[in-house]
């Protein structure tokens, strides 16, 4: 199974959470902040702290942690709060 | 909050001030609201004259105390969803208007740009502010202590002490504190230190839920926002539960969205049918917020009086106790009228508003008991 990130195929195994695959692969950040633009990723990883979020499908704000991966889906950096 | 208020107007007219509170600044209700400062939901009155006074007010600690809360002349918008509502919703604001409110008959779309098309009309409140009340009571407490003030947190009030017919201190979990005067600031416990001290006011825990969305970018919500609906269940003695939205932006970027009212005593339980109705009003108002997330929710106790008006001033049945709770959804608001007014009272200077509308003795005994 796999999705993919900016374009990149991530592979992941089934039930694996977007986050886990994504530092599996070697990332570390997949988001912005709003004003200060700093690298987030994966911070409490149990969905309390909405640091790891993400856009999946075109939807914004998803916690990485918490979202299953889905073969297929499209996932990208978020910049910002992720709404145009 | 009102106790911070209370402190820093005391310290301000030059009056000795210490500051007993059980937990830590802001831990009740001034942490579980939404920071309101409004006009627009009071009914002509003893309240919106309270509310008028306030405004002023924290305009005036904006400037002098300085912009480190996040005070925030952002207005209100009243939706009003059915010609009938409309007219009711009219009618009040041309009441509110001859007692000093500016209230504008608008289409409220051309506001809020991202509000339903489903609206009768609206009035929009130029006045109504939001502050981010936290901010606001650690900053007016910074002052006070400034001038003198002391702040023991983490305290309890055990005991009020006596002495030929007047209260003379409190004994602490930290200790005595003599006084010439003590204030009943507690909010929602304001009913328990009246009756520690010996005069009861009823005082008692409306609950109230807040949803707050993800961060957005600004202006999608640009003003407070409600529904016609929720002057109605301001007003309410209904036990049960009643929610009318209101819903507006921060400037952290989440959006706030309120407001339910039980009376289920102070059950601090989340309740997912309530959550639910709030947030479906909510897109129902705004259609956009169907899409968003939600980070969390959280809940309050106000502190309510049957006859929904807050208990300020010198109580005549004890000599020495001072009131300054009871304002149920409107704390934050009436804070500073109140801290103002008590000061006020308290250094021997006419009010500026007549305190007879908010006596602590008016209550009958039923009631109090």
């Amino acid at each position: 199974m796999s999705f993919l990130f900016d374009g990149k195929e991530i592979t992941a195994d089934t039930g694996q959470s977007i986050g886990a695959a994504l530092i599996a692969a070697g990332y570390r950040s997949w988001r912005t902040t709003r004003h200060g633009g700093a690298p987030r990723g994966i911070f409490c990883g149990i969905g309390i702290c909405f640091d790891c979020l993400v856009v999946v499908n075109g939807r914004p704000n998803q916690r990485a942690c918490l979202t299953e991966a889905c073969d297929g889906d499209e996932v990208s950096t978020q910049e910002g709060a992720g709404h145009a | 909050m009102v106790g911070a208020a209370c402190a820093y107007y005391c310290a301000e007219a030059g009056l000795r001030v210490g500051v007993v509170e059980r937990g830590a600044v802001a831990s009740g209700t001034t942490s579980a609201g939404e920071g309101n400062i409004l006009v627009s939901d009071k009914e002509p009155g003893p309240e919106l004259d309270l509310a008028l006074l306030s405004l002023r007010l924290w305009t005036s600690l904006g400037e002098r105390v300085g912009d480190g809360f996040e005070l925030d002349a952002k207005g209100g918008v009243v939706a009003a969803r059915t010609p009938d509502a409309l007219a009711g919703l009219t009618s009040l604001a041309a009441e509110q208007r001859t007692r000093g409110v500016t209230a504008e008959v608008v289409d409220p779309t051309e506001l809020e740009p991202r509000l339903t098309r489903d609206v009768a009309g609206g009035v929009y409140y130029p006045q109504d502010m939001q502050v981010q009340p936290m901010l606001a009571a650690a900053s007016l407490l910074r002052h006070a202590r400034s001038l003198g003030a002391t702040v023991h947190t983490g305290t309890s009030v055990l005991e009020f002490r006596h002495s030929k017919g007047r209260i003379t201190g409190v004994r602490t979990t930290a200790g005595e504190l003599q006084a010439q005067w003590v204030i009943n600031a507690a909010g929602t416990w304001g009913g328990e230190i009246a009756e520690l001290a010996g005069a009861p006011v009823p005082v008692l825990p409306r609950r109230g839920f807040i949803l707050v969305t993800e961060p957005l970018p600004p202006l999608m919500i640009r003003h407070k926002v409600y529904s016609a609906d929720y002057v109605a269940n301001v007003a309410s003695s209904d036990a049960s539960l009643e929610t009318s939205v209101v819903v507006e932006g921060t400037r952290a970027g989440t959006v706030l969205i309120g407001a339910s009212r039980e009376r289920v005593g102070f059950d601090r339980t989340m309740s997912l049918p309530v959550l639910r109705k709030l947030a479906a009003q909510a897109v129902d108002l705004f259609p956009f917020l169907k899409d968003v997330n939600l980070l969390r929710s959280y809940l309050g106790f106000r502190p309510y009086c049957p006859d929904h008006l807050p208990v300020i001033g010198p109580d005549p049945r004890v000599p020495g106790l001072v009131h300054a709770c009871g304002h149920e959804g409107a704390g934050i608001g009436l804070a500073a009228a109140t801290g103002h007014l008590i000061a006020q009272s308290l250094t021997g200077t006419t009010p500026d508003l007549d305190l007879s509308p908010f006596r602590p003795d008016r209550f009958a005994a039923e009631v109090v008991s």
